[in-house]
């Protein structure tokens, strides 16, 4: 190996996507965190995605068990994970052969040799050496034996072979973040604080990060070893962390709690792959008021928050696709008694058990419509692993303020996602106080505000309204159980309107990018934003006549909309199911809204989305 | 907002009773049960506003409409995880769960299990006739094999549960038992319920008039009872009978009890076990007894306290922060490391 000093020129790249593949035993995710965290410190623009198995540790070795992380980083405005991957971190031949597929050609796969051993490469189903058999000729390869360089690297703090073989993903990380030029200092202070207790290990795994960014730094061995530069991103100004759906979410519910005025929020659910995330973050932040309940079922986890709405508290339960069907009955009994609710759906992909960790967005049909008889309630989505934090809130205010549950669409990819947040002020979050009846005078449980429709909120406790709800009819102008046919129709009705009226309470839809008429608009809701933004704007660029319209409310529409979607000669709707926004549309509006449909599992890509676009000219 | 005085008034049983016609069946067990509620709950000198009745479905979750305290009639075999949320967002309050056989056993048997396990300051009251009433009378999970229903015409085939074999199964802290119509008796057992910290579960058989009439007779019928009920208190001898002439003991080289005549010509009374409520051993013997080779044994037949669910929930919280003065939303956002931009 020849080692030079010379300093390499390092060339210059707007954007770059890297992903690390490995066994799902290689610490990949903690690999692309990191990295994540040093692209955010160096001031870029990033959009993360994990990937992994269902699989908790699957054999070593195999395809089924490879896990990935991708993260597209750029000094430009970055709103996707990346169509093709620039750089591919191939930690064994499993995860060469899963995920070579998504490497651009002339893409770098860097492949640590001392993994590609004959036996890696049968369980793999490689029946020769992919390094050796020209089959990589379209790529840039950078073999590395980063097996063997780990273990010299640690060799001096005592590990067992185990133990070392362990610290391979820290040398590689220190290898891409020599190529990107991004700093070491906050990641290894992470490491000494993750090993406080065994420095060994801390300082074994920093001696493999330094390695593998002094391996960069030195090492000549290849000419594709290159370093570059990412410029920093133009956003706006202000204080900015990284976060991701799942945790965007958690904290707008305090945020709404607050605003709302409630003391106390009881999270409860079961769990469930990939909502069980919203659960375990929650159970963390007792000290603001929240108590989580893990309960027997998604039933039960309901059925909690629904006594809790009862005894006054925000009830919030969370679940995924097959838990959703489970706590149908449930959201009806709420609608019924017309109790406050917020209920995170992270969608995944179906039907039955499906793919638990892959994103769809199907669950929409079910939130909106899935219930036995007349059964309106709100939904919302959010669109990015940010907005989660400003849909929550807003979630709560609708559910608090009408007195009805509110589904929360998130997804497999928004739950793990994370990107770049411009911190809230926190003092200027909305407040919208519910207000707990306690006077008797005229009071009877289904005693409804004029104009939001909401029944009074009265609480177990509070002297002289003691009253009995439930799931039977009830009598619009006294509570009682009623069974006459005029009060039902009339109280359908009502249920009917109080959901609609929140049309006229949510601010009017407006494009997210481009004009409100046009040729063409694309319109999308959840986690599609980020790809449907990237392929509009590039469109725009070209002179495309294409506006982005993308919905947070989806039922009730806002008021606007229908007007809104008239003034565009086509309407397109790209969604991660096979057509169910699209449909919705159709029936509000009896607009000719074309589908353009994607269940593979995974987000749509930008350049599936501008063929689209060009082909609805 | 209106200023309401809180009176102590002491409360008549009326006075727990709602505005609302009851309408069961006449002659149904739900009556007997209604009434020795409503004298338990002015006993216990309970405060209309601070007491919460929640059922599931069936006949006797029409039960929270008859009283005039909050009530929650929610659906089929789930109460217990409404009580619980209840009791999650306000300790405070007084929970009572009703149910029935087949929605507290059947559908909700789940439900069943786990809130006994967790121990939740709930009372529980399952009122068991062995018949689904409100569905027009199919078998149910406790009824006997060979009861003819509509849907078993030929007889039913299944082995019935034991309510309270099951809750001392699923953890239950607290297992009593009483029949409909004997009302000192229900009062009793429901003011012990109530007294229990944790979940306590109830079981009262109570007679179905339309579906199931008499099928509790062989220990409930007036001339049957005195030999066939054994009434258990705690630190007594386990003797039943018109004069307490007969008992049970544990029989010799066995773990089996049997029942055997007390005093002169019978057994030394010495030899007669005394009930002890807190012995679970003891509590799973009882309950497995039956008519007609054994008498039923109603009251307390368990009771074994300690922490309830929601009191380490909140002694958790409060450990880690709760109620104290409630922390920054901007520390929390930030506490992870944040960047500045420009």
């Amino acid at each position: 190996m020849a080692i030079s000093t010379r300093p390499r020129a390092r060339q210059a790249r707007e954007s770059v996507v890297i992903r690390f593949a490995g066994d799902s035993g290689d610490g990949m995710q903690v690999t692309g965190s990191r990295f994540t965290v040093e692209a955010a410190l160096a001031g870029n623009d990033l959009t993360t995605f994990p990937d992994f198995p269902a699989e908790i540790r699957a054999p070593a070795g195999t395809t089924y068990g490879v896990s990935a992380f991708q993260i597209h980083f750029g000094g430009v405005d970055v709103t996707t994970p990346g169509d093709a991957v620039d750089v591919l971190v191939a930690m064994n031949p499993a995860a060469l052969k899963v995920d070579l597929k998504d490497l651009r050609v002339g893409g770098t796969v860097v492949v640590d040799t001392g993994a590609f051993t004959e036996r890696n490469l049968t369980k793999a189903g490689f029946p020769a050496n992919p390094v050796e058999d020209g089959s990589l000729a379209q790529y840039q390869v950078l073999t590395v034996d980063i097996t063997r360089l780990t273990g010299e690297a640690v060799k001096a703090f005592g590990l067992s072979t185990r133990e070392a073989h362990r610290c391979r993903n820290m040398w590689a990380l220190g290898l891409m973040l020599w190529m990107y030029g991004r700093d070491r200092q906050v990641t290894t202070d992470w490491l000494h604080r993750k090993f406080a207790d065994r420095p060994e290990l801390a300082q074994a795994n920093v001696a493999a990060l330094n390695a593998g960014h002094a391996f960069g730094e030195t090492a000549e061995m290849s000419e594709h070893l290159v370093g570059y530069t990412v410029a920093k991103a133009p956003v706006e100004p202000g204080r900015y962390r990284a976060v991701s759906g799942t945790e965007a979410i958690a904290w707008g519910l305090i945020a709404g709690m607050r605003g709302a005025g409630i003391e106390k929020m009881i999270f409860a659910g079961y769990p469930i792959t990939p909502a069980s995330l919203l659960l375990h973050t929650l159970a963390g932040l007792k000290a603001h008021g929240v108590l989580t309940f893990q309960a027997e079922d998604e039933i039960a986890a309901i059925g909690a928050v629904i006594g809790a709405a009862y005894a006054g508290a925000l009830g919030v339960t969370s679940s995924s696709g097959p838990g959703m069907a489970l706590k149908t009955e449930m959201l009806g009994l709420a609608i019924a008694t017309e109790l406050p609710l917020v209920v995170v759906d992270s969608q995944r992909a179906g039907p039955s058990t499906g793919m638990p960790t892959k994103a769809e967005q199907s669950d929409l049909f079910q939130a909106v419509h899935g219930r036995n008889a007349d059964a309106p309630l709100a939904v919302l989505a959010a669109a990015t692993a940010s907005d989660g934090f400003e849909v929550a809130i807003e979630a709560v205010r609708i559910a608090t303020k009408y007195m009805t549950p509110v589904i929360l669409l998130s997804d497999a990819y928004l739950a793990h996602a994370a990107e770049p947040w411009r911190l809230p002020d926190t003092s200027a979050l909305p407040r919208f106080p519910v207000h707990y009846r306690t006077d008797p005078a005229g009071f009877h449980p289904f005693l409804r505000d004029p104009v939001t429709l909401a029944r009074a909120w009265a609480v177990p406790g509070t002297p002289e309204l003691e009253h009995r709800i439930g799931g039977l009819e009830k009598d619009y102008d006294t509570g009682h159980i009623s069974y006459d046919p005029d009060n039902h129709a009339r109280m359908t009705r009502t249920r009917a309107a109080k959901i609609a009226g929140i049309a006229n309470d949510i601010p009017p839809q407006r494009p997210a990018l481009g004009d409100d008429h046009g040729a063409v608009a694309v319109v999308g809701w959840g986690s599609t934003y980020g790809a449907i933004h990237q392929a509009v704007r590039e469109a725009r660029d070209d002179g495309v006549d294409v506006s982005h319209i993308h919905l947070r409310y989806l039922n009730p529409f806002p008021s606007n909309l229908g007007d809104l979607l008239q003034r565009f000669d086509r309407v397109l709707v790209p969604e991660m199911n096979t057509g169910q926004l699209v449909q919705l549309l159709r029936a509000a509006y009896l607009l000719p809204a074309e589908g353009l449909n994607k269940v593979e599992g995974k987000p749509f890509k930008v350049a599936e989305l501008s063929a689209a676009i060009r082909a609805s000219l | 907002m209106t200023v309401t005085t809180i009176t102590d008034a002491e409360l008549a049983p009326k006075d727990y009773a709602s505005d609302q016609e009851v309408r069961w069946c006449p002659g149904c067990g739900d009556y007997a049960i209604l009434k020795a509620v409503q004298k338990t709950l002015a006993e216990l000198g309970a405060r209309r506003e601070r007491t919460v009745f929640v059922s599931g479905i069936g006949c006797a979750a029409r039960f929270p409409y008859y009283l005039s305290t909050y009530g929650f009639h929610t659906i089929h075999g789930r109460a217990p995880t409404i009580a619980t949320g209840i009791k999650l967002a306000n300790p405070e309050l007084d929970v009572w769960v009703i149910t029935g056989d087949g929605d507290g056993l059947s559908i909700g048997g789940n439900h069943m299990l786990h809130v006994l396990r967790r121990n939740v300051d709930l009372q529980i009251v399952l009122f068991n006739n062995e018949i689904y009433g409100l569905t027009k009378g199919q078998y149910s999970p406790t009824s006997r094999r060979g009861t003819r229903s509509p849907s078993t015409p030929q007889g039913s085939i299944e082995n019935p549960v034991s309510p309270c074999a099951f809750a001392l199964g699923a953890g239950g802290r607290f297992v009593a038992r009483a029949v409909d119509t004997q009302q000192a008796d229900v009062v009793a057992v429901l003011k012990r319920a109530h007294a229990h910290q944790g979940a306590s579960f109830v079981e009262v058989f109570q007679n179905c008039v339309v579906f199931n009439d008499g099928v509790f007779d062989s220990f409930t019928a007036k001339d049957a009872a005195p030999n066939a009920q054994l009434h258990v208190e705690h630190g007594k001898p386990l003797v039943f009978g018109p004069q307490g002439e007969r008992g049970l003991r544990l029989k010799p080289g066995t773990l089996a009890l049997e029942v055997v005549p007390v005093g002169d010509g019978g057994v030394p009374r010495d030899d007669i076990l005394v009930h002890d409520e807190t012995n679970r051993t003891l509590a799973q013997l009882l309950v497995g007894l039956e008519p007609p080779a054994f008498p039923m044994a109603l009251g307390v037949l368990y009771c074994a306290p300690t922490t309830s669910y929601e009191a380490d929930v909140y002694a958790q919280a409060r450990a880690a922060g709760l109620g104290r003065e409630v922390p920054d939303l901007g520390a929390l956002l930030t506490r992870d490391g944040t960047w500045t931009v420009g």
